[in-house]
């Protein structure tokens, strides 16, 4: 690495970390003022923590997560596994648009045109209508995840399983699932940490009754900065480096969260 | 396995995912462009006209003849839409050319640090890219406002004599688009330099070729389809975005994201939010034919 290089790169990762290490220092800051050092606390966290709805928006997320990812793994596992293996079939590029879209189009958009089809459709809006939502944008991200380590792979393990005898059902589940695992298991992080963040769809599809943290957060974000959501930022942003952590442990054999 | 398998398995395994992103991709946007022709109702739901599948051809025709361009129309003379168009799109562009300046540096330093340092490095980039959006774009609201930590210190340190109005104007909003967005550019980007064959530059600095020379003529080229689609990853979402414009960007800025959740949420306008939904498609649609064509060189030069 030259010197510019070094430069490059502290200046980077001071910009990027900058904002994020402010918001942790304050959340043990005993003032209600951000400017204000008031000593070392750890009120804001006991705030947190006696926060009802807060809490309780927190649980919506993690199932919403959940489901959501579940879902994303199944559908864009399958979507790589087209795109590896089905070559130049007719209809391709309308798939791979369909796939790609998602994970780019303004939220905006998404959301509403989402609400839409709920509302012609009748469907009472709540956790179901934001876990189709998530479910749909993730399974790009796991698509990607999931072919990159399809195009790592090697495929002389299938045909030998396959020359035994196996039924191609049966190759799939013994021998391609298993070792395509780790990818599956990060495009589920991957597809459950998006799920996790989303405000802007999520407030589009849901309905009375189902808040989702973002949501939460956003409502008391609109009136000013407040201690108690540096609190609950600083224990997600510690959330977030754990599962990054599982994320590259996961994907050590390379190929996996590097392209993310 | 035979290449690609029996027919019915290869359709078993393509038919969920496109049904799927069909029925809930798909399928909406078209919903969406014939609600932009109808016309506002204080009602359930509050637009008209509603299909009646009762009525038959007669229900479809009167469906259709109740179609409207009015609320198109009624963007094209407010001017206010104008702006908001050519905004967007002015805030999009100069944010990607400032993410690209400061993204590529940083992605050919990760790609030119040792094996060992380089998984770090991917990870110190990775953990802010998958924080909370949300949370990231509030933390500036705490170093951006006029009592806020940014003045606070430069007022310390004797660099100012006043506050300096940051939060809230057009400048807030940019420094939130970068900062939120130069993951999405340098990953990608990292990606495809990470993997680029060391030959050719070694070659040329045998040879006597500068550094500059070397990145600009070498490097560069190779890296390309990394960088487009890094900057389209951050280009076409932030024509459309709503949360920092919203909470960095004050009353007054204006972005077709935050103009279409107003309509939506404040006014309960639906079909011009969803007309304001069709003109940010129209946009982006361009930029996201080119990204996934980005993407699918990315993946060949991924290879």
């Amino acid at each position: 690495m030259t010197a510019f290089n070094r430069i490059a790169l502290t200046a980077g990762l001071g910009f990027l970390y900058a904002p994020i290490l402010v918001l942790i220092v304050y959340s043990f800051n005993d003032s209600r003022l951000v400017t204000v050092w008031g000593g070392f606390s750890t009120r804001w966290y006991g705030v947190l923590f006696g926060d009802g709805p807060l809490l309780a928006s927190a649980l919506v997320s993690l199932k919403v997560a959940t489901l959501a990812a579940a879902i994303a793994v199944a559908l864009g596992t399958l979507a790589a596994l087209a795109l590896d293996r089905h070559g130049r079939f007719t209809g391709r590029s309308v798939f791979t648009g369909l796939l790609y879209a998602p994970m780019v189009m303004p939220e905006v958009i998404t959301g509403l045109s989402l609400l839409l089809l709920f509302v012609g459709l009748d469907v009472e809006r709540g956790i179901p209508t934001i876990v189709i939502a998530h479910a749909t944008f993730g399974t790009g991200f796991v698509a990607v995840v999931v072919g990159a380590r399809l195009k790592g792979f090697d495929r002389s393990l299938e045909e030998a399983a396959a020359d035994l005898g196996a039924s191609p059902a049966r190759v799939f589940l013994t021998v391609t699932l298993p070792l395509i695992a780790p990818s599956l298991a990060a495009g589920f992080l991957l597809a459950f940490t998006l799920s996790l963040d989303d405000l802007v769809i999520a407030s589009f599809v849901s309905g009375p009754g189902a808040t989702t943290l973002p949501m939460r957060l956003y409502s008391q974000v609109r009136l000013g900065v407040n201690p108690e959501i540096n609190a609950a930022s600083t224990l997600l942003i510690g959330a977030v480096s754990l599962v990054v952590l599982a994320a590259s442990w996961l994907g050590a054999r390379r190929g996996t969260t590097e392209t993310v | 396995m035979r290449r690609g398998g029996p027919v019915l398995g290869r359709w078993l395994v393509r038919a969920p995912p496109v049904l799927w992103l069909g029925v809930f991709f798909l399928v909406p946007f078209a919903i969406t462009v014939k609600i932009s022709l109808s016309t506002p109702v204080t009602a359930q739901p509050p637009y008209r006209p509603v299909l009646d599948w009762s009525a038959g051809i007669a229900g479809w025709r009167a469906f259709f003849e109740g179609l409207e361009l009015t609320n198109y129309a009624m963007l094209a003379a407010d001017s206010l839409y104008w702006e908001a168009t050519l905004s967007s799109l002015a805030y999009a562009a100069g944010a990607t050319a400032i993410l690209v300046l400061i993204g590529t540096p940083m992605a050919l330093a990760m790609a030119r640090a040792s094996a060992r340092t380089q998984p770090l490095l991917v990870a110190l980039v990775v953990v802010p890219f998958w924080t909370s959006f949300l949370i990231r774009v509030y933390a500036w609201i705490a170093i951006l406002k006029p009592e806020g930590l940014l003045n606070a210190a430069l007022l310390k340190f004797g660099l100012l004599v006043q506050p300096l109005e940051i939060l809230n104007t057009p400048l807030a909003v940019m420094i939130g688009l970068t900062y939120a967005y130069l993951p999405f550019l340098v990953l990608p980007l990292y990606a495809v330099m990470s993997r680029l064959d060391t030959a050719l530059p070694e070659a040329a600095a045998d040879l006597g070729a500068s550094r500059s020379r070397i990145f600009f003529s070498i490097t560069l080229p190779l890296a390309m389809p990394g960088l487009v689609a890094g900057a389209l990853l951050c280009f076409i979402p932030m024509v459309g975005e709503f949360i920092i414009p919203d909470l960095l960007g004050g009353s007054e800025t204006l972005m077709l994201g935050r103009m279409l959740w107003i309509e939506f949420f404040s006014n309960r306008d639906w079909p011009i939010a969803s007309a304001v939904a069709v003109l940010l498609l129209i946009l982006v649609v361009g930029p996201v034919v080119i990204f996934r064509g980005a993407e699918e060189q990315r993946e060949e030069a991924l290879r």
